[in-house]
């Protein structure tokens, strides 16, 4: 399944300087391509979806999940990676 | 592809409404366990759940992080104790061992200290049933159940007044926690075989080695949809719970099969429950209220329920290769804060709850009634739910707590996902003469249905 190797990250909450440099400097940091971004701000409120490749990692998914929760903290952001298929299965047949 | 609307929508369901997967449930044999030495039966018993089970809740815990919907528990249902303790005089040993397997494996619950007596009882049932209080006083994580009749057997009404005995003596044996013993103990009507959900779970003689099914939830989703079409006629109702529970139904069947790819172990089922918990906001009642009953328990009650039961299911069953388990919406007093609200103002009573489970997807569940209750009331509410699951070829079931010391209007205390219960009265007439008969009731006429 071709979608197995991909991963949505989400960033939400206030928008500041620098949220999309910081996070895609993390994802740059463990040679992670990204293949769609979209965002939107609503009354300041920051939205950011990003669909990564997955297909040739050089650290494990828990690693990657990790260093993005850590930039979320720092950044006082929610940032999330989960695998593309949640998505798929609540929203295709 | 999926679109940043869907991506944003999925995480509202889980952050703001509470989706998530209530359980992975493993079910386990213990067949090949069987012997006739207590110690040795124990130990290995002990030994194959922890052998099976040794990588379940670190699975489940990948999955959970990896697709980010929460798994509230993991469990394990085994083989009905009474059919593989035939040959040894007394069960309490197992019960020890499946508390000290679970614990050892780091699951939540685990259910099957289980008795299958619709039609008669062996020895080995018999001394089940009446170690239950002991079994479930001295343990933690273990539940129980006993299945007391069935469509095609009847009612075995020497069981009904044994499992009544076993909740009193379990609820003073558990005084000091308001009878909490009796929220872990289940007595059925039409027991499933693959439900995954506690307390009533068990792994049937009719399963396999191993399997693992999923309970999923989610009422907080479907009273969120419901809230977009207030006032539209119960066509549109329909539609829209049927809709959202196949999402929520999806999400079920994807943690499965990860599951079962994951532990090497065959997908058994997914339950497609809306299944409550006392949050704010994740409430089955509130879902009926959405409807347009001013409290759950009023007249229009049992209709809103039965659409809501059958629309879940005709949604969920499209998005899932196997539905099984209680599949529906679950009921219960304590684990409900619309439920609790309900009970506690007296919209909602015995009775009324009573009509409700013709159309649930159990029975009458964690209710709260009067400690000084008689063993004969509750074994005769235990015989009405069952002549309702008999008739109506359903599961029902009765969980039910008599609170000692407590009194009508006073609340019990479980916490967590047990919450809070008013207590609420029973009818003071006795059944006494009636339960004391014994003997079984016939099989009901399957044709002629009027």
């Amino acid at each position: 399944m071709a979608s197995a190797k991909k991963a949505v990250v989400t960033v939400l909450g206030f928008d500041r300087k620098g949220i999309i440099a910081q996070v895609s400097h993390v994802l740059f940091e463990r040679d992670i391509n990204i293949l769609d971004i979209s965002q939107t701000i609503l009354d300041g409120y920051f939205n950011m979806v990003m669909v990564v490749d997955l297909s040739t990692p050089t650290c494990t998914f828990d690693v990657l999940q990790k260093d993005l929760n850590d930039l979320g903290k720092a950044l006082g952001l929610q940032i999330r990676i989960q695998k593309n298929e949640i998505f798929e299965a609540m929203h295709q047949v | 592809m999926i679109n940043t609307n869907e991506i944003l929508e999925t995480l509202r369901m889980i952050d703001q409404e509470k989706l998530d997967v209530r359980t992975i449930t493993m079910g386990i044999s213990l067949f090949n366990c069987v012997c006739d030495d207590e110690k040795r039966l124990a130990s290995r018993v002990y030994n194959r759940i922890v052998r099976q089970a040794e990588h379940l809740v670190k699975t489940g815990e990948e999955i959970e992080r990896e697709f980010g919907v929460p798994i509230v528990n993991k469990r394990i249902s085994v083989t009905p104790i009474s059919l593989i303790t035939g040959a040894v005089s007394d069960p309490l040993p197992i019960a020890r061992a499946l508390d000290q397997a679970a614990k050892e494996t780091g699951v939540d619950f685990i259910g099957g200290y289980s008795a299958l007596v619709q039609k008669g009882m062996t020895a080995a049932d018999r001394r089940l049933i009446e170690s239950i209080p002991q079994a479930l006083s001295e343990t933690d994580v273990m539940c129980s159940s006993v299945n007391v009749a069935s469509t095609k057997a009847g009612i075995d009404m020497d069981a009904v007044r044994l499992c009544g005995l076993a909740i009193k003596e379990l609820a003073e044996k558990t005084r000091d926690r308001d009878g909490f013993g009796c929220a872990k103990l289940v007595i059925f009507a039409n027991a499933v075989e693959d439900n995954p959900f506690m307390a009533g779970a068990f792994f049937g003689p009719g399963e396999g080695d191993c399997a693992v099914s999923v309970g999923v939830s989610g009422p907080g989703v479907v009273k969120r949809a419901l809230e977009h079409v207030k006032g539209a006629p119960f066509d549109v109702v329909a539609e829209t719970i049927k809709k959202t529970a196949f999402r929520i139904t999806r999400v079920g069947q994807l943690v499965a099969q990860e599951a079962s790819r994951r532990l090497n172990v065959p997908f058994g089922i997914v339950d497609l429950s809306l299944a409550p918990t006392p949050a704010v906001g994740d409430s089955v009642a509130h879902i009926l209220e959405e409807m347009g009953l001013e409290k759950c328990g009023t007249h229009g009650t049992t209709a809103a329920l039965a659409l809501l039961n059958d629309a879940v299911k005709k949604g969920g069953v499209m998005a899932s290769s196997h539905v099984g388990g209680l599949s529906g919406a679950f009921i219960p007093v304590s684990e409900d804060i619309g439920m609790i609200e309900a009970a506690a103002c007296g919209a909602l009573t015995l009775d009324k709850l009573e009509a409700m489970t013709c159309v649930c997807s159990v029975g009458l569940d964690m209710i709260a009634v009067p400690g000084d209750t008689p063993a004969s009331t509750i074994s005769a509410i235990i015989a009405d739910e069952a002549a309702i699951g008999m008739i109506n070829t359903k599961t029902t079931a009765v969980r039910i707590i008599p609170a000692p010391g407590k009194k009508v209007g006073d609340f019990v205390e479980f916490g967590g996902l047990l919450g809070r219960a008013p207590v609420i009265p029973v009818h003071p007439f006795a059944s006494d003469d009636f339960i004391a008969r014994g003997g079984r009731i016939p099989a009901p006429l399957n044709s002629l249905k009027n």
